[in-house]
């Protein structure tokens, strides 16, 4: 099987391969991949590889065939060898969009004759540096594969030689120019003698000792001039064999590039993309793995895992990371999160949809140690804004939204839901998130649920509870540990109360020395 | 091609480093009269025989034979000299007068200008080449024979007809010629100028020139084919209306000259070095020339002096007389005679207005004529070479109120002491003498024992009685003593001779002529 793709094995589906314009999935902002991918793909607008981020999950082929890549572009000197080819492409293409702007036939045509050669040494050398390295991946070695035909196929072959045999051929010319006032005359180079040479040997008795140097610096551009132009004209006359030779590669070869060499100069940029933002955690600390991929829900983790959107902006801002980790094995399908505000329950909510879709695009996931299931689509429910041109109300609204949720989620689906039902009281808020929970037990798939109502924790033997916590000594600091523990919503706000002097029985005490003072007040006046 | 008229195998630098004492034997020894007296007026000879004269660098024997033949010559030969001089100045001149201004800023301009100083600088080389080629056989000096000698081969009559053909071909009547290769992107590079092959003027060619003048035939662009159509040319044309078109070709043609033009204005560059090498040298001789005119029409004597090989103190001279006294009277003056060897100090006491002060100024002029390769105010003149000449004159008082005379002296002293080499004349005039006779004697006898002891020649004119007493009694073998002459009735002779020294200067005799009164 040939070689197609470096993100798809060769033996996947054409159509899945050419989705070139896979737009941005809907859970994609909820989940804080948009600013994911926006980072990742940062400066490489050129390559347009937000198709690829979008399309997602895949198989589990293609996971394991994209993590093997992942493995081999660990090697430092691999991604050094290919960075200099994307670097060489990259100016061919800049040096190919200048050609337009040339004006001057032979000059243009030289010029491109030269791209053709960076090109084709470019290549050359990536298939020798890849020769050399050690590589494991079925992709790259199948890309390597590709390239030692290529390179050995006739048509490359006779591309370089012809390239050579032109230059050769051009670099041996050698004509004059008779400038006679406003004439020019050009003609073969016939032997005469350097003129200045001679004139200096006549002059070098004199010679006494150093002296000053007129030469002027001339200056020197790229470009020919009006009258150089009209030169070069005339040499292409004189050599009219090897200026047509010059013309017809110029030609034929409007479309030197081989396709799949271009592919793999976009494709690679995913996976560099990719890893270049994660060695930017790696540096302070943080880790990353390449997940176990499970098929089956009986057993899914993670160890140390976190939020990459907040990570990034945490690290611009020079704070600290905090991870976490989660597992349900089992029975257990449903996480179930409560405590309170600002403690990292979404993050949490956030972090594991986010590891699930980098896990079903084939590239490593934040944490040390991770095994996570292999979804067909993930779903987001978070709050919205109002929407004026929403006819429906809030509540109406979510209730479609979660119906839509409900009606296309199959058991291998995943889904996030974030606080909802906020826009009507605590009582239909817990009728209608217990309905919910009844349809989504029943379709057993894997969800997480941000919520403050305590009863959903225990709805059945699928919900994990999991709780946000704070520090023992003051309770108003987060430790953004999320971890499984059953809820304790009121004991929480209790001591928060406590706190503040504000419990029932503080606050009988305050009033009644105020009452007391005001009495002594008035008695002396 | 290389002067070499000052010293065998080098040039004469004019921005040399003077003697330490400049200014001292300057004043003292009233160089400025000698200095006038050669330049005559001219500025550029003053400012050459001032630095050859005080320079620093010392002429071993070999040098200042040379020059003495040099200037043997020249005073043989005046006018040829001084042609030779005029053209060497005339070139430099014109060749100044080729105003630069704006014109630096392109290689055809470069180019242009020296082309014209080249066939200016040619031109006053063919006249130097005819005027030497004619008076060469009148020179007998090595120097000059290896100037016209040099000449003779290296501007051979072959050689201008190399130039001039240059020179033509360097007006590019017929065009520039470049060749070129192809860089990147078919740009031309490796501009290099080349020569245009010299065309056979046929009778055919020059008939069909003619014809196309006649019928004014437009020259036509386009493509020239030989027998088998293969291209031979392709021909196009600029507008003159294309402004662009026009600066275009001017850059073309830049590229290829520019390393030519650069060839050229340091080949002018090399021929200025030349002809300003030629000026600077023969301006010194040209000075002598001058000095020797002005004491021949004194009818005063010079000879070239003649330099003793042994390590002793040797002075031997007839009819010395002070150069610079004779040149401000303008008058004959006494010469002095001396025989003497092995003699490192030399005591002249005697009567005030003796001269005594003419006397040691006639030597210290003398010994700077001698060492620069010049012939001496004498009939005949023997010495030995030292390697400085160092004065110490009475000064007057410090206007500056600074320091007091002796202390001035002093400092004066330790200045000459700090410079001191082991082969050198020293000339007192009346040194230490402002303090009273006692200390001032006591001083200079240290002092003098010192640097006699340290190899150093001295002369001492002195009124310190107790000094030259000293020096007459214990070391006789060592010092000569002279006096200057005074006659019975106090008149002075103005003679220097043998004598001991005397307690009495003979100062009654002056305050007699000055009051006027009986003795």
């Amino acid at each position: 099987m040939t070689f197609k793709s470096l993100l798809f094995p060769c033996d996947a589906k054409a159509e899945i391969r050419n989705q070139a314009n896979a737009e941005q999935p809907n859970f994609f902002t909820d989940l804080n991949l948009d600013q994911i991918v926006q980072s990742v793909t940062a400066g490489k607008e050129q390559y347009n590889l937000n198709p690829f981020f979008f399309h997602g999950p895949v198989d589990l082929r293609t996971i394991l065939y994209r993590q093997q890549v992942f493995r081999d572009l660990e090697n430092e000197n691999l991604i050094k060898q290919v960075k200099l080819f994307a670097e060489k492409m990259r100016q061919i293409r800049e040096q190919l969009a200048g050609l337009d702007k040339i004006y001057y036939k032979y000059q243009k045509e030289r010029l491109f004759l030269d791209v053709v050669e960076n090109y084709c040494s470019a290549v050359v050398q990536l298939f020798n540096d890849f020769a050399n390295t050690s590589i494991e991946s079925e992709g790259l070695n199948g890309f390597t594969e590709y390239l030692k035909n290529y390179i050995n196929s006739d048509g490359f072959i006779s591309l370089s030689e012809e390239i050579q045999e032109i230059t050769a051929a051009l670099a041996i010319i050698r004509y004059s120019i008779l400038i006679d006032e406003l004439k020019v005359r050009v003609t073969k180079f016939t032997g005469e003698p350097d003129y200045t040479q001679e004139v200096e040997k006549t002059f070098a008795k004199f010679k006494q000792g150093e002296v000053k140097n007129y030469s002027l610096k001339l200056p020197q551009g790229n470009n020919l001039n009006s009258v150089e132009a009209q030169v070069l004209e005339g040499v292409a006359q004189l050599y009219p064999a090897y200026f047509a030779r010059l013309d017809c590669f110029f030609t034929n070869n409007v479309n030197f590039m081989d396709d799949l060499v271009v592919v793999f100069d976009r494709e690679v940029q995913f996976y560099i993309s990719v890893s270049d933002h994660f060695k930017k955690f790696q540096k302070i600390g943080l880790k990353f793995c390449y997940p176990g991929i499970s098929t089956s829900k009986s057993d899914v983790f993670s160890a140390e895992g976190f939020d990459l959107a907040l990570a990034n902006n945490l690290l611009s801002e020079d704070k600290q990371v905090v991870t976490n980790d989660f597992n349900l094995c089992g029975n257990e399908r449903i996480i179930v999160i409560t405590g309170p505000n600002q403690g990292g329950k979404t993050t949490f909510a956030r972090t594991f949809g986010q590891l699930h879709f980098l896990a079903g695009i084939g590239c490593p996931v934040p944490g040390r140690e991770a095994r996570l299931f292999l979804c067909d689509r993930l779903f987001t429910h978070f709050e919205r804004q109002e929407d004026i041109k929403n006819l429906r109300g809030k509540l109406l609204d979510e209730l479609v939204r979660v119906h839509d949720i409900i009606q296309l989620a199959t058991p291998n689906s995943v889904v996030i839901i974030n606080e909802v039902f906020s826009s009507t009281t605590l009582q239909d808020q817990v009728f209608l998130s217990k309905k919910i929970m009844e349809k989504i037990t029943g379709l057993d798939l894997f969800c997480v649920w941000v919520t403050f109502i305590d009863e959903l924790t225990s709805y059945s033997e699928k919900n994990v509870s999991m709780v946000s916590t704070v520090t023992p000594e003051n309770p108003a600091l987060r430790t953004f540990k999320i971890l499984r523990q059953p809820a304790n919503g009121l004991a929480y706000a209790l001591s928060v109360a406590e706190k503040h002097h504000l419990t029932y029985s503080s606050l009988k005490e305050r009033l009644a020395l105020k009452e007391t003072i005001s009495k002594e007040t008035t008695l002396k006046s | 091609m290389n002067v070499f008229l000052l010293f065998k195998a080098k040039n004469f630098n004019l921005n040399q480093e003077l003697l330490w004492n400049e200014q001292f034997l300057t004043q003292d020894l009233e160089l400025k009269i000698l200095f006038e007296s050669m330049a005559l007026n001219d500025n550029f000879l003053a400012e050459v025989v001032r630095k050859v004269i005080l320079s620093n660098e010392s002429c071993d024997r070999e040098t200042i034979l040379y020059r003495q033949e040099i200037l043997n010559d020249c005073l043989k030969n005046p006018d040829v000299v001084r042609k030779i001089f005029e053209y060497a100045s005339d070139a430099l001149l014109q060749e100044k007068n080729n105003y630069w201004g704006f014109l630096r800023n392109s290689p055809h301009s470069v180019l242009f200008r020296s082309v014209e100083v080249l066939e200016m600088f040619v031109e006053m080389l063919e006249k130097l080449k005819k005027l030497t080629d004619q008076q060469s056989a009148n020179f007998t000096s090595k120097g000059f024979s290896r100037f016209f000698n040099m000449l003779k081969t290296e501007l051979s009559d072959e050689y201008f007809e190399e130039i001039k053909k240059h020179l033509t071909a360097l007006k590019f009547r017929r065009g520039v010629l470049i060749s070129a290769r192809l860089g990147k992107g078919n740009k031309g590079i490796n501009y290099t100028l080349r020569k245009i092959p010299a065309e056979k003027l046929t009778w055919w060619r020059y008939f069909m020139r003619l014809l196309k003048k006649v019928f004014r035939a437009k020259d036509q662009g386009g493509i020239v084919n030989d027998s088998e159509g293969n291209i031979l040319s392709y021909t196009f044309f600029i507008s003159s209306r294309d402004e662009g078109g026009i600066r275009s070709l001017g850059e073309l043609k830049d590229e290829g000259i520019n390393l030519l033009a650069n060839s050229l204005a340091q080949a002018d560059d090399h021929i200025h070095a030349f002809f300003s090498s030629l000026r600077i040298e023969l301006a010194f001789y040209l000075g002598c020339l001058n000095l020797y005119r002005t004491l021949a029409s004194l009818n005063e004597p010079v000879v070239f002096p003649a330099l003793v090989s042994s390590q002793k103190s040797a002075m031997h001279f007839r009819d010395l007389y002070d150069i610079c006294l004779a040149l401000t009277t303008q008058k004959t003056v006494i010469g002095n005679d001396c025989n003497v060897t092995g003699k490192k100090l030399i005591i002249i006491t005697g009567a005030n207005q003796g001269g005594k002060s003419t006397f040691l100024r006639s030597i210290g002029l003398a010994h700077l004529m001698l060492r620069c390769g010049m012939f001496v105010p004498a009939s005949s003149f023997k010495a030995n070479l030292y390697d400085s000449i160092i004065t110490h004159f009475r000064r007057e008082e410090d206007a500056g109120m600074k320091s007091g005379k002796l202390d001035e002296e002093l400092e004066r002293m330790d200045q000459v002491v700090e410079n001191l080499g082991a082969n050198a004349m020293i000339l007192f005039n009346e040194s230490f003498g402002t303090t009273n006779e006692r200390e001032g004697a006591e001083i200079a006898r240290q002092i003098v024992s010192a640097l006699l002891e340290y190899g150093v020649t001295v002369y001492y004119v002195t009124h310190l009685y107790e000094f030259a007493r000293i020096f007459y009694k214990d070391n006789r073998n060592n010092s000569l003593f002279l006096q200057a002459g005074r006659q019975m009735d106090g008149m002075r002779t103005f003679k220097i001779t043998e004598g001991a020294p005397l307690q009495t200067s003979y100062g009654y005799d002056l305050y007699r002529e000055v009051f006027a009164e009986e003795s």
